[in-house]
């Protein structure tokens, strides 16, 4: 196995387009390691992006927040202005794993590995993130919910490479939030999970609204009907009852160890609602 | 083919050649002999083998020891001062918080770095904090008490 630590975006892309046999992205490291180690992976190339200056930043700008993709989710909970505007998308990122895992992980990293239980892609996918990818044809921008095409696939091809993630500007009166369940209080994977972003008029009626989930198809999910169900109200009872109908309708679930069909699928609505209520409420919703 | 990587451990410069694939846990404890980093799961879920990464607690398995390049590692061979412990490790020990001893160094390295950037946690706060250490022995109440103690006697209370 080869190493690198290129210092530009475009070092990496050249090295990643160049490269023959595999080659992987090595941001924190918490999914690939364990990857290398259990036999899964044989990389001939690894391209660590923690010394490319650009990709260590979270940057505050009148379009949003642009967090470079080698950022940990650690340092996401410790920058204020962030956990001010978007605290569903900070709360996600600080869920996974444990705080060893928290001081390397990416939320580039989780958005890449495509995992459907990923924690911080249904926050990601509900803000209306964009994934600013650099390759060797340029520099492309997608949302997020583009980025993984099934379980550990993305739709990146070769010598691309996630550098941001970008958060649009908040409106006023807009509010995040983030839910998973998990049969313990920490460190698991997410068996279902639910992201709401919306915003409100000045009399509490909400005007705008993303809603998603996790662990309930290949692929994080965002689910207009949902934003539909809630849109135009005050989140009344009847609005809940349809944003719960419309998420659990939307799920397209495993039976597995962690969770059948059926929970899954009851879970989602229950996950959904309650997101929608924290997110209300957080953007001054009463 | 081995890298030579020249890092800074517990303060003192430290070289060493690794292969690109060997994790930072193997170049500690094969290559600098500082066997206090223990392996437990070597795949991040245990915290046996935590050590402080610029600052950042990590787990050392899920590290190449070739990232180390130019940065700073803290095991917990350096938390002593000579024959002098840290409040740490003098509470672990007065509290009985450790049996077999295999998961207390990482225990001891996550406390740190709990107690480093929050001096005065609740009990809740503890237990996240160290919720990726995993013990066998203790069943926790006796490293929690041990943590809240080190704090008060680091807190000069």
């Amino acid at each position: 196995m080869q190493y690198a630590a290129p210092e530009t975006t475009k070092a990496a892309v050249s090295l990643l387009a160049k490269a023959k046999g595999s080659a992987y992205v090595l941001a924190g490291g918490s999914d690939l390691l364990v990857r290398m180690k259990g036999g899964f992976i044989e990389p001939d190339l690894v391209v660590d992006i923690k010394r490319i200056k650009a990709m260590r930043e979270v940057k505050k700008t009148a379009s949003g927040f642009t967090i470079g993709a080698a950022v940990p989710c650690a340092e996401l909970g410790e920058n204020k202005a962030l956990l001010k505007a978007w605290p569903g998308v900070v709360e996600a990122a600080n869920l996974i794993g444990s705080k060893q895992v928290q001081g390397r992980c990416t939320m580039s990293g989780n958005l890449c590995n495509a995992s459907p239980a990923a924690d911080s892609v249904p926050a990601l996918v509900a803000a209306g993130a964009k994934a600013v990818i650099q390759g060797p044809k340029g520099k492309r921008a997608v949302p997020v919910e583009q980025v993984p095409i099934g379980p550990g696939k993305t739709s990146l091809k070769k010598g691309e490479l996630v550098e941001s993630l970008v958060l649009p500007a908040r409106k006023p009166r807009s509010g995040d939030a983030y839910l998973r369940f998990i049969p313990r209080s920490e460190m698991d994977i997410a068996v279902v999970s639910a992201a709401v972003n919306l915003s409100l008029d000045a009399k509490g009626v909400i005007t705008d609204a993303r809603v998603s989930l996790g662990a309930v198809a290949p692929t994080v999910l965002l689910v207009a009907a949902a934003a539909r169900a809630i849109i135009g109200t005050k989140l009344d009872a009847a609005a809940l009852d349809k944003l719960g109908a419309a998420a659990s309708a939307a799920c397209r679930p495993i039976d597995d160890k962690r969770g059948t069909i059926e929970f899954r699928t009851k879970v989602a609505a229950v996950l959904a609602q309650r997101a929608a209520k924290i997110a209300y409420q957080r953007a001054g919703g009463k | 083919m081995a890298v030579l990587v020249s890092t800074t451990v517990n303060g003192d410069h430290a070289e060493f050649a690794c292969e690109p694939n060997e994790t930072l846990l193997d170049v500690l404890r094969n290559r600098l002999a500082l066997t206090g980093v223990k392996e437990g799961c070597g795949t991040g879920d245990c915290g046996s083998c935590s050590v402080i990464l610029d600052g950042r607690l990590v787990c050392s398995c899920l590290v190449l020891g070739i990232e180390a390049e130019g940065r700073k590692v803290e095991t917990v061979e350096g938390m002593a001062h000579g024959a002098e412990l840290h409040p740490l490790q003098t509470k672990f020990i007065e509290h009985a918080a450790l049996q077999c001893g295999v998961c207390t160094p990482g225990f001891l390295m996550a406390a740190k770095a709990l107690l480093e950037k929050n001096p005065d946690p609740s009990e809740e706060e503890i237990r996240f904090g160290l919720a990726g250490n995993l013990c066998r022995c203790t069943g926790y109440d006796k490293i929690v008490r041990a943590v809240q103690d080190a704090a008060k006697v680091m807190r000069g209370a």
